[in-house]
């Protein structure tokens, strides 16, 4: 057999693409299937790997060497719990002890960031306005990605002297001062007055922390940031709330602790630990361990299985799409015997015969692959701008795409083009 | 000097096996062709006639016997070199012009070369000489659709000219066509035969193999009759493609 030099390449792929446009119309829509299939392929993964990709970032920002543990009311039970014990104060969570006890029991801790989260009015002049007051250390904007924006945020001396200082965020800074400098200002958070020193930025306003009282989960942007030892000096032990014919109280010393580690491979060994040391001290289940490593690697599981079903989905349609290449193919290859005929009677081999309808074959597949991957470019960005979702389009669901349209066109133009390869010339020319 | 047989068909035999019955097509022929001859193949349906001309155009090949196409034996020869051998040495004309419908004038009468791995641009030149020496210099890109019976007919000459061949195979190459044109058309061949072309026509039509100069009549698989044609029309000019 002679090789097949490339310009006689190029001429069986002109004969291929005139002879698919002579019936235009059917070439049109046996490229649909796989323009359909690439496309959903190339979109599909796109959405999941945005979709992924947000929750993945989400849960980094916990910090994947991190441990958070939260304090949790455990609500009838809890209650009636603590009413049994000491009248309606309801009584749970986590300790300075637990705190001290796990910086030093945990191999591989380096830092021990304890949390006490109230919820409060905070007042400048005549405004009033509601918010968190977390009482923290130093280390805070370190360990929960907070950018310092203006002046400083708590330092060790404020600590130690239960200084009555405060940072803020951004948002409130601009609802409580409006056109006027903050820095300096004295707030007011129930009876006491607090010297605002500097204004902080959290990363990503969607954390969630468990707030006194309020309704979990509620996004938070308008923080004050004041000591540990001042949140515990001045507004003590025990949180009072009182709502429409109800009064509350619930004695909680810290709301969360998060443990820093050294890197995220200490954060696998320490996790029982932790859970051990926990429940060694705590009657009650009233805390919750959060591991965003964990739940990072949950996520990455999720997506991997996630992708595997929406590629299981695309690939049939992929092949549902080859399927109806080879049906219009054998059509073709029924309709057209007397060419074949024709042209083993002027000199073709089977095998010229066998590359024309693969070529055909390929050039319908690779054709609708390439409509597939531009429309299928397309797509995510389209449902960026109406859905909102977010999508990142991989280069390599493009490549996998288009690979597997063009596989496509091989393995399911072969049997075409065999069959139209082994009819016999004179029966061929004598078909009508 | 006696001209060279570029055909030598000895004790051909040809059986097609249906399973229970074994149908027996050609008995033994034997036939001789010389190059610049003008042959007319007759016989009523079942004689063997299209079998002949099967293995004649290297489309089938006899179960015994022997066929010797310029010089060569090409009974025992397998698919792929029998293709070979049509696209280099044999031209077919069909009783359906059977022309390909996607491709212009010019990339039909190119399609035998195509084969041999001569691209169209080196052999323009040559394509568009044989559709001018048919008469169809002015339509070399349109589409068989949009071409009469006898034009197309005049396309698939110019394509069984293209590679040079040893001999044109034509096969009932008026029936599809009315009187006039079947006439006009049976003139290019005669004239194409002037200029030394060696044809084989396979017909019904007594009128038509009156114009040939050897009449080989079959009969039960057999050669009946194997006579010269007498009566010959004056020599029609010849029509000679330029090389």
């Amino acid at each position: 057999m002679k090789p097949i030099i490339p310009i006689a390449l190029v001429r069986i792929v002109q004969l291929g693409v005139k002879s698919l446009l002579l019936h235009k119309m059917r070439s049109a829509l046996t490229m649909l299937g796989i323009i359909f299939g690439v496309c959903s392929v190339i979109a599909m993964l796109a959405i999941g790997e945005g979709a992924s990709h947000e929750a993945q970032e989400a849960i980094k920002k916990l910090g994947s060497s991190n441990v958070i543990i939260r304090s949790v009311k455990r609500t009838a039970e809890s209650n009636s719990a603590g009413q049994n014990r000491r009248s309606f104060v309801a009584e749970y969570g986590l300790t300075y002890r637990d705190a001290a006890r796990l910086q030093t029991t945990i191999p591989g801790v380096r830092r021990v960031l304890p949390l006490r989260i109230m919820r409060d009015d905070v007042r400048f002049s005549t405004i009033s306005h509601p918010c968190q007051i977390i009482g923290t250390h130093p280390s805070y904007p370190e360990i929960n990605g907070v950018d310092l924006l203006v002046g400083r945020f708590i330092t060790e001396t404020d600590e130690r002297y239960q200084n009555n200082i405060c940072a803020i965020t951004l948002s409130l800074a601009e609802s409580l001062f409006t056109g006027q400098n903050p820095l300096e200002q004295e707030v007011k958070i129930g009876a006491n007055y607090f010297r605002v020193v500097g204004i902080v930025r959290e990363r990503g306003t969607e954390q969630k922390r468990p707030q006194a009282g309020a309704t979990e989960g509620q996004t938070i942007d308008a923080n004050v940031y004041i000591p540990l030892s001042a949140a515990r000096g001045r507004f003590g032990e025990v949180i009072f709330r009182r709502g429409a014919g109800s009064f509350e109280a619930e004695k909680v010393e810290l709301h969360q602790l998060t443990l820093q580690f050294e890197n995220p491979e200490s954060v696998e060994t320490a996790v029982p630990l932790i859970q051990r040391v926990l429940e060694r001290f705590h009657e009650r289940k009233d805390y919750e361990l959060v591991v965003p490593l964990e739940l990072l690697r949950q996520a990455e599981r999720t997506k991997r299985i996630f992708n595997v079903v929406l590629g299981s989905i695309a690939a049939i349609s992929l092949l549902v799409g080859g399927i109806g290449i080879m049906n219009i193919m054998l059509a073709t290859v029924t309709e057209r015997t007397r060419e074949i005929g024709v042209r083993r009677a002027l000199g073709a081999k089977k095998q010229d015969i066998t590359t024309q309808f693969l070529v055909e074959t390929v050039v319908l597949s690779v054709g609708g692959g390439l409509i597939g991957v531009a429309v299928g470019v397309i797509t995510p960005v389209l449902v960026e701008q109406i859905a909102g979702m977010k999508t990142i389009i991989t280069w390599w669901s493009v490549v996998l795409a288009f690979g597997i349209s063009a596989l496509v066109g091989v393995v399911f133009g072969l049997y075409p083009a065999r069959r139209a390869a082994d009819l016999d010339p004179i029966e061929a020319l004598r078909h009508t | 000097m006696k001209p060279q047989s570029i055909i030598k068909l000895q004790g051909l035999q040809k059986t097609y096996d249906l399973g229970e019955v074994q149908v027996h097509a050609l008995h033994g022929v034997d036939l001789e062709i010389e190059a610049g001859s003008f042959v007319a193949i007759m016989g009523a349906s079942g004689s063997g006639k299209s079998t002949l001309l099967n293995i004649l155009g290297c489309l089938d090949r006899p179960t015994a016997g022997r066929y010797w196409l310029g010089g060569d034996d090409v009974s025992t020869l397998d698919d792929d070199a029998l293709s070979v051998i049509r696209g280099q040495r044999l031209g077919f004309i069909f009783q359906s012009y059977n022309l390909i419908d996607q491709l212009t004038v010019v990339e039909n009468i190119h399609v035998p070369l195509f084969y041999q791995g001569r691209d169209l641009d080196v052999c323009w030149d040559q394509c568009v000489q044989l559709a001018e020496l048919v008469g169809l210099g002015q339509r070399l890109d349109h589409r068989p659709k949009q071409l009469s019976g006898g034009q197309q007919q005049r396309v698939a000459i110019a394509r069984s000219l293209v590679n040079d061949p040893l001999m044109i195979l034509a096969d009932e190459p008026t029936g599809n066509l009315d009187s006039q044109t079947g006439r006009e058309v049976l003139d290019v061949l005669c004239r194409l035969n002037a200029a030394g072309k060696t044809i084989v026509l396979v017909t019904h039509g007594e009128e038509i193999a009156a114009r040939a100069h050897r009449v080989v009549r079959m009969k039960d698989g057999l050669v009946d009759r194997d006579e010269l044609n007498r009566t010959s029309v004056a020599v029609p000019t010849p029509l000679v493609a330029a090389r």
